[in-house]
C-alpha cells in the first residue's frame, strides 16, 4: 500500500503552512519527517488523516481518494497531539474501546505494553502527566496494528528511560508486524538509526526527500585557512560557515569529493543526520548565524 | 563488546565490524549462533534493514551462514580467515599512522624500534 501525497497546499490566514507538497509513503518503511517548529509536519500528518482538510491537491491510497474515505482511514493511526478521547474515561475504558475504532486493534498487546511501562489503567485519561498522556498514546498507536502509524512527536515529555524503551519497541513491533512508520520528532540524533528515509520540510516545502544514507553523501563539511577554503569554495553550494580565528569550516552540498581533489591543507569532514539537518536550516535569514559573523 | 557508533561512518559498517570484532575475539564462536536481526536492531536502536545490511556484509563474505528456520551462525575458519585479514592490514591501518606521527613528534625510527620493544615487555 502506498499513500500519494500529491499538490497539497494549505493557508491559516496569512500562513501558508504547506506550499505544493508532494510526498509518497511506500509499504513497510521507517520515514522520519523533519523540521523546525511551524514547518508544517503537523499539517501534513493532519491532513492525510482527514482531520484538517487541504485547500487543493489529491491525496490517495493506492490509486484511491483518501479523504473522508473509512476504508482508507482504517488503515491509519495517528498519534497526534490532541486527545479525542471524553475528559472523564479512564485508561483502561479508553484502551476497551480502541477495539470499536480501530480495526486492527490488539486489546492484549496494548495491556501488555501498558504493563511494561507502568501506565495506571485506573486513573482518568486526562488525570495523567504529560509523560504517561504521551505513553497512553503510544500504548494505543503500538497496538494498533494499522499498516500506516503516523506517530507525530511521539517522545514528547517522556524521560530518556521511556523514550529508549519506546525506541525498542518500535522496532520490535514492527519486526513482528512490518508497516509504514512515520516519526515526527526535534530529536533527529534519537532516531536517526531507525529512520530509513528522511523529508526535510522548510516553511511548507518539502526540501529534502531521499533515502538517509543518500541524503548523507551529499553533504560534507571543510575546514582550514580561512584563504584556502574561500578560493575553494568558489562555485561550491555552501549550506553554512562559521570561523574561528583563521581557522573556517564550512558545510557544502554535494557529492564527497576524493581526498585527492582536496587541496592540501584542507580537512574532509562527514556530517551525522543532525548536523546535516542543522546546516540545512541556518541560511541566511539564520540572525543568530548573522550576528556572530558581524562581530 | 559494543558496537563503535562513528556518527560519520554508515551505521551498517559499524555493525559489521562490530560482529566481525566479537567473532575474532571469541565472544561469538564458530558454530556458535550469532544474534538475529531483530535483537540486533532492538538492542541498538537500528532500522532492521540497516542491521541486516551489515549482517549480510558477513554473509557474503563467507563469515557466518544462515539456517533456515533456525538463524545465523558463525563459520568454520571465520576466525583463521578474520584474523588474516586483519594482519593484512596491520600496517596500513597502525604502523602507518604511527609512524607518521613518530616523524611528526620528532621520534627517530631507532627510538619507535625501542618503544615497540618496550611495550612487548
Amino acid at each position: 500500500m502506498t499513500i500519494q501525497v500529491k499538490d497539497i497546499s494549505k493557508r491559516f490566514c496569512s500562513t501558508q503552512a504547506l506550499d505544493n507538497v508532494s510526498v509518497a509513503f511506500g509499504e513497510n518503511k521507517i520515514y522520519g519527517l523533519l523540521g523546525n517548529n511551524g514547518a508544517g509536519k503537523s499539517t501534513l500528518l493532519n491532513i492525510i488523516t482527514s482531520r484538517i482538510f487541504a485547500d487543493n491537491g489529491t491525496l490517495n491510497l493506492d490509486g484511491v481518494n483518501m479523504v473522508d474515505n473509512d476504508h482508507a482511514l482504517n488503515q491509519i493511526y495517528m498519534l497526534g497531539e490532541k486527545n479525542y478521547y471524553p475528559e472523564s474515561m479512564r485508561v483502561k475504558d479508553a484502551l476497551k474501546w480502541a477495539q470499536a475504532f480501530y480495526p486492527y486493534f490488539d486489546h492484549e498487546l496494548a495491556l501488555e505494553i501498558a504493563q511494561r511501562f507502568n501506565l495506571p489503567l485506573k486513573k482518568k485519561i486526562t488525570a495523567l502527566s504529560t509523560g504517561y498522556t504521551t505513553i497512553f498514546k503510544i500504548v494505543i498507536a503500538l497496538s494498533s496494528n494499522a499498516p500506516f502509524l503516523l506517530l507525530d512527536e511521539p517522545v514528547l515529555g517522556l524521560d530518556a528511560q521511556h523514550r529508549d524503551m519506546f525506541y525498542k519497541l518500535l522496532i520490535e513491533c514492527y519486526t513482528k508486524n512490518p508497516c509504514t512508520i512515520v516519526i515526527s520528532t526535534h530529536l533527529i540524533a534519537e532516531v536517526a538509526g531507525i529512520i530509513e528515509h528522511c523529508m526535510i520540510i522548510k516553511d511548507g516545502r518539502v526540501i529534502k526527500d531521499a533515502p538517509c544514507e543518500a541524503l548523507l553523501h551529499n553533504g560534507y563539511t571543510l575546514t582550514g585557512p580561512a584563504a584556502l577554503l574561500d578560493e575553494y569554495l568558489l562555485g561550491k553550494q555552501v549550506l553554512s560557515h562559521s570561523s574561528l580565528g583563521g581557522l573556517k569550516t564550512a558545510s557544502i552540498s554535494g557529492a564527497i569529493p576524493n581526498a585527492e581533489e582536496i587541496p592540501p591543507g584542507l580537512e574532509i569532514g562527514k556530517m551525522n543526520l543532525q548536523e546535516y539537518f542543522i546546516q540545512l536550516m541556518s541560511d541566511e535569514n539564520n540572525s543568530v548565524a548573522r550576528f556572530m559573523e558581524d562581530q | 563488546m559494543q558496537p563503535i557508533f562513528d556518527p560519520h561512518k554508515p551505521i551498517f559498517q559499524s555493525i559489521s565490524e562490530w560482529l566481525k570484532g566479537a567473532i575474532l575475539t571469541g565472544i561469538y564462536e564458530e558454530e556458535g549462533q550469532v544474534p538475529s536481526i531483530t535483537e540486533i536492531s532492538m538492542q541498538y536502536k537500528i532500522n532492521p534493514a540497516t542491521a541486516l545490511k551489515g549482517v549480510n556484509q558477513l554473509v557474503d563474505a563467507g563469515l557466518i551462514y544462515k539456517k533456515r528456520g533456525l538463524g545465523m551462525f558463525v563459520s568454520t575458519g571465520a576466525r583463521a580467515q578474520l584474523l588474516a585479514q586483519r594482519q593484512d592490514q596491520f600496517f596500513d591501518d597502525y604502523v602507518q599512522p604511527l609512524v607518521s606521527e613518530a616523524k611528526s613528534l620528532q621520534i627517530g625510527a631507532h627510538d619507535l624500534k625501542d618503544m615497540v620493544e618496550r611495550g612487548y615487555q
